[in-house]
């Protein structure tokens, strides 16, 4: 079982990118739960949700507790939240970012989730869409399929730069 | 088709493919989205009922017994106090023989005010006259609703049917789920004493002591009979369908000396506890009551049981660990976990069934032994 953790603020798409995250793993015959943390958030406010991505069905409906993978869609969450917390030692992290930030012990990749979504114009309500260059960075990953990842995209958006700024995301991001 | 959507989704899918001719609804947190989801499938023609956008939940059930009364499919969805506010007609719908379908997202009981799952909500309703089931996955979620209606609208039943899902922890997590074309699993309602002009009836007539107990017997009567249509409904959903239900799933039982009993999603994650402790040479397994009412049969015989609670009757215990008691005449381990949306993992689990002390209870987080 394959375990990711996703840090946002509310409103940002966290929640979809479990969800593109989860059709993808279901596109690749795997099964996928995703599921967002429900607290008394609100719009800006840090969020999690979690997936967790198993080629069996999967029963567990407790929270992730020692994630094998952290996504960070706004960096300033770090600076209130420990967003390593729990994570597997030598397990990865994907943080939306201009800088190169690196974590000593995982695997660390840095891509400007935000700077794609604005060259798309991907603009809802004066925030850029994160959720679809994401899963581009995650197929770069192996945890899903380029293709999967776009079947998954185009089954909930029809707009075709989502495609594009996922495949924008896919080329910057690291294996 | 396969798709990744939450409960709530699941529902309000399943749903709009029965067809109802009435759904009347108020939206309550965590089941809002169901109603919601609903009510844009109506506004947008997927969905030809009446959606009645009442102003309570008691309205919405009164909204259902009308239309119900009249013949209709009807549905509604609620949790927790809006649950509670539907009770006075509760107890109506199911006197009344009405196979209103109703799901009910389970939903703690304030205060303090708290909107994560719990079964006190669904356990004040046990004496109604509701068949109960709670669900445990999205796919069931969905799968259930086709047999809720079935079974409720079946000649030999005629009474509504609640089906629980987790708050949250089901509604809203997001799984897979195959759709199905129901087609003709759910024949065409036929109620036998619904309205009609040229044959009128009384409905809601006083009913004097020397009537009101064969009522009262009848009711009981077709709960009973309700279990064979269960069991016939489950199994033509397989035929059709591929996928297999029961009144109970049973995880590693046949050879276990303890048994972990529990409702709803807790029961899913029991089974990862239990292949935790099979390999610690613990011979345990797990049993989710699907059913709740009408209660299964079970066989307990020579086993040791721990019942997971996610409820409570004070002044009691446990509903779950009592009728598992009563029913089966066992001692069991009463253990109160859950409540509030209170997280238990599956090594929580595991630590109730290897700390057991059969004829006990404890409350999770609470180092207090009754």
């Amino acid at each position: 079982m394959y375990e990711i953790r996703i840090h946002s603020r509310g409103g940002q798409g966290g929640v979809t990118a479990a969800r593109l995250l989860a059709m993808a793993a279901l596109h690749d015959g795997n099964y996928a739960t995703a599921c967002p943390f429900y607290g008394a958030e609100r719009r800006g406010a840090p969020v999690v949700s979690f997936v967790r991505i198993d080629d069996r069905p999967i029963r567990i409906y407790s929270q992730i507790r020692s994630p094998d993978m952290i996504i960070v869609l706004d960096k300033s969450v770090m600076l209130t939240v420990d967003v390593v917390h729990g994570l597997k030692t030598g397990g990865r992290i994907l943080i939306n970012s201009t800088h190169k930030k690196e974590f000593a012990g995982y695997i660390t990749n840095n891509v400007d989730l935000t700077g794609i979504a604005l060259r798309e114009n991907l603009v809802v309500a004066g925030s850029p869409i994160l959720n679809t260059p994401v899963i581009g960075a995650l197929a770069k990953t192996g945890i899903i399929s380029a293709d999967s990842a776009k079947s998954a995209i185009r089954g909930m958006f029809a707009d075709e730069r989502n495609i594009r700024a996922a495949e924008a995301a896919y080329a910057e991001a690291g294996a | 088709m396969k798709k990744i959507v939450t409960g709530n989704k699941a529902i309000a899918e399943a749903v709009r493919d029965a067809k109802p001719d009435v759904v009347a609804a108020y939206p309550i947190t965590p089941q809002t989205e169901i109603v919601e989801t609903l009510a844009e499938y109506v506004s947008s023609g997927q969905l030809a009922s009446q959606y009645i956008a009442v102003e309570s939940e008691h309205s919405a059930m009164a909204a259902c017994i009308g239309a119900s009364t009249a013949g209709g499919r009807t549905f509604t969805a609620t949790s927790s106090q809006g649950l509670l506010y539907m009770h006075e007609m509760t107890n109506w719908a199911a006197g009344a023989r009405l196979p209103i379908v109703m799901a009910n997202v389970n939903r703690t009981l304030a205060p303090g005010w708290n909107i994560w799952a719990e079964h006190t909500d669904a356990m004040q309703e046990r004496d109604t006259g509701w068949l109960q089931v709670f669900v445990s996955t999205v796919q069931e979620a969905y799968d259930t609703i086709f047999m809720a209606f079935r079974i409720a609208e079946h000649n030999k039943v005629l009474l509504p049917v609640m089906v629980n899902l987790d708050g949250f922890t089901l509604s809203h997590i997001m799984q897979p789920v195959d759709t199905i074309e129901p087609g003709d699993f759910i024949p065409p309602i036929h109620l036998p004493d619904s309205v009609d002009p040229k044959n009128p009836k009384g409905y809601g007539t006083i009913t004097g002591p020397g009537d009101y107990f064969r009522f009262r017997w009848e009711l009981a009567h077709s709960m009973r009979e309700s279990v064979s249509v269960i069991e016939e409904t489950q199994s033509e959903f397989a035929k059709r369908f591929g996928r297999t239900y029961g009144l109970t799933e049973e995880y590693r039982c046949s050879d276990a000396d303890v048994v972990v009993v529990s409702l709803g999603t807790l029961g899913k994650e029991a089974e990862v506890a239990i292949d935790i402790l099979r390999d610690e040479g613990i011979k345990a397994g797990s049993l989710r009551l699907r059913w709740f009412r009408p209660f299964p049969e079970l066989d307990l015989a020579g086993k040791e049981v721990v019942v997971i609670d996610r409820d409570y009757s004070f002044g009691f215990g446990g509903v779950l660990a009592h009728s598992i008691r009563s029913k089966n005449l066992v001692k069991v381990y009463s253990v109160i976990a859950g409540l509030g949306g209170q997280e238990v993992t599956y090594d929580d689990i595991a630590g109730f069934i290897r700390n057991r002390r059969i004829g006990g209870e404890s409350w999770f987080g609470v180092n207090d032994h009754v």
